[in-house]
């Protein structure tokens, strides 16, 4: 059982403030990711749970416990470290028993632990060799054995299948998800890699420049980001962007006029959007679709075929790329060039400042 | 993978390069079963009949015993104090480094770069108004504070080798500082503890300026008793070569028992 509260949690270093304000509450048994690009803070924020960086402003609660003070080993919480950190000179055995044997657990009971563990993560059979006469899934498993033989409340997971190839990845990552719900414990998972944090994760915490940008369910952040940078960061391939400013057609509505002086006719913005304003429109590249007449078009630059679905990458004249994504096998070449109309019941909306103004995807 | 062969002009290059080298110790070892008198023959002469008399006199003569006694009490009790403070310092300057930790290291170690004898007068005196002229224990603290910047070079190199996230997990395990050194980094450093300590132990054993100067009958060791042949009653070369082969066997075969931790922990650092 374990809840964790972080009440305006933050992270200042002698001159730059590596974290801001992170009000986050993180309900028992619940996986939540810490995604956004490198430097972001999620690493620094994951530790400063774990106890092993200070947390210079604000509160850590755990289970209704002020924990800013507690040491790492008293939170009652488990780390797997991104390079598995395993004790070079021990057995695997040894490996996953340390911390009970740090605890003054009788060698018996660590014994029957290690073993149940062992059996969960398939890692019988080589309880009594050494980290490096394993493979990297195997040394991934038994950071993640030395955790679960704690019985934590908690697992704090820093990027932990980074190490590994493609193959084993996406392996590992089922097994994580099963684990999480064989174990049902929170979970706190940090990685780069958006993929891994919309197929694990109950909720995302989207992280930039040390500032929590958005937190949400995979698809709330999927389909209704709160800004332009979240909007970029969740999805591959990324959001189409296509700035202009806010118009209003001759047949009422409202539309956004384009460098070059297309329009495109979008859903009414809930409130006022002035006149003139400055907007930014998104939408996804599974939303556009191969029209004979539409709004934006270009010529194909790039075709990629990925069996169930294809991606086009069209050059916009006014400049950038557009990504269309169709299950259409469409007799495209590259070089062809093609007219894209959008489905305005999927278009978002941004502000100025890249904040979302309205989302037509519902709920 | 297979070994690359040596090229011939190369293998016969490197064979002189350490013929030369090793020539001077096998002079001394020549020499010292010679008499005197085929010691200063000139050409020298390369065969002779072996003797063993030089022996025999270096070693009744003048207490090799007891020059043999202090040179291994105060090198193994220098050496084991130089461990015992550089394992501290040396932890704390590779995991929790503070701005001026790499400074410090220099400055530690621009103490090597200072010609001893600049600080022999204040040494001598502070022996002399201590008592300490003539003991081991002068010995054994003037020569561990030389071996100590190297020392804790040594096992800095070895511990900043040493995965940070270990003992962050070790830590999350519930490991505290002092457990840490007890299961991660004894074990893990160990070769390095080794080696450091081996090249301690020998240079100490070799140290030859302090022991001259700072003992004379009590506490002198092997080097201050090879001194003692070049006396003012003249050179006695077979003797002195005699004398010269007792001192420096015990550290040699102790040496080259060693020598694959030696040359582990002299290279450590230099590739992962």
């Amino acid at each position: 059982m374990a809840r964790l509260e972080l009440h305006q949690v933050g992270k200042f270093y002698a001159n730059f403030e590596a974290i801001e304000a992170v009000e986050l509450t993180i309900e028992d048994r619940e996986f939540v990711v810490f995604v956004g690009p490198s430097g972001c803070g999620k690493s620094t924020l994951l530790r400063m749970i774990a106890g092993l960086e200070e947390i210079t402003s604000g509160d850590l609660v755990i289970d209704g416990v002020r924990a800013n003070a507690i040491p790492p080993d008293k939170r009652g919480l488990a780390m797997v470290f991104q390079s598995y950190a395993l004790y070079p000179h021990m057995t695997v055995a040894q490996n996953m028993g340390f911390a009970l044997k740090m605890a003054g657990v009788a060698k018996a009971e660590i014994a029957e632990k290690v073993q149940a563990a062992a059996r969960v993560l398939q890692l019988e059979a080589v309880l009594s060799r050494r980290p490096r006469m394993l493979s990297g899934g195997q040394r991934q498993r038994v950071a993640i054995g030395r955790a679960i033989v704690r019985n934590p409340k908690g697992f704090l997971f820093d990027e932990p299948l980074s190490n590994l190839d493609a193959a084993l990845r996406v392996q590992m990552r089922t097994e994580l998800v099963k684990l999480h719900q064989d174990l049902a414990a929170t979970m706190i998972y940090v990685t780069h890699d958006q993929v891994e944090a919309m197929t694990m994760a109950d909720r995302i915490v989207v992280l930039n420049k040390g500032h929590v940008e958005q937190v949400g369910t995979p698809l709330e952040l999927y389909r209704r980001p709160a800004n332009l940078f979240v909007a970029g960061f969740i999805g591959s391939p990324r959001m189409n962007f296509f700035q202009g400013r806010a118009a209003r057609p001759a047949n009422g509505g409202m539309a956004l006029e384009l460098a070059g002086g297309r329009t495109l006719q979008v859903p009414a913005a809930a409130g006022a959007v002035a006149l003139g304003s400055p907007l930014t429109l998104g939408i996804r590249p599974e939303h556009l679709v191969l029209a004979d007449a539409g709004p934006l078009g270009g010529q194909v630059d790039v075709i990629e075929h990925l069996g169930a679905e294809t991606l086009l990458y069209v050059k916009d004249p006014i400049g950038g790329t557009i990504v269309v994504r169709t299950d259409d096998l469409a007799r495209v070449r590259p070089g062809a060039t093609v007219s894209i109309a959008l489905r305005p019941d999927r278009v978002s909306l941004f502000d100025d400042a890249g904040k979302a103004i309205s989302h037509a995807t519902p709920d | 993978m297979r070994e690359q062969r040596a090229s011939l002009p190369g293998a016969v290059i490197a064979w002189v390069v350490a013929f030369l080298m090793f020539f001077p110790i096998l002079w001394m070892l020549v020499t010292s079963f010679k008499t005197e008198a085929q010691a200063i023959a000139n050409p020298p002469l390369i065969i002779f009949r072996p003797v063993l008399e030089s022996f025999a006199a270096a070693l009744s003569q003048s207490g090799y015993i007891l020059f043999a006694e202090n040179s291994i009490i105060v090198s193994l009790v220098s050496t084991a104090l130089a461990i015992a403070i550089a394992f501290p310092a040396a932890y704390s300057m590779a995991f929790q480094p503070g701005r001026r930790t790499q400074d410090m290291l220099v400055w530690m170690l621009s103490t090597k770069m200072l010609p001893p004898v600049g600080v022999l007068v204040p040494i001598y005196i502070i022996c002399r108004d201590t008592g300490l002229l003539d003991t081991r224990t002068a010995l054994v603290i003037v020569d561990m504070l030389m071996n100590l910047p190297i020392v804790v070079w040594m096992l800095f190199s070895f511990f900043r080798d040493i995965p940070k996230d270990i003992l962050e997990a070790a830590h999350m395990d519930g490991a505290g500082p002092r457990r840490q050194m007890i299961y991660l980094l004894l074990p893990l450093a160990s070769p390095g503890i080794a080696s450091a300590a081996l090249l301690a132990i020998i240079l100490s054993w070799n140290e030859a300026f302090w022991s001259i100067n700072l003992t004379a009958s009590h506490a002198g060791t092997l080097a201050a008793y090879i001194a003692r042949y070049s006396a003012p009653e003249g050179l006695f070369w077979a003797k002195l070569s005699a004398a010269s082969v007792l001192a420096v066997a015990p550290i040699l075969i102790f040496g080259s028992l060693a020598q694959r931790r030696l040359v582990r922990g002299l290279t450590a650092g230099a590739v992962k």
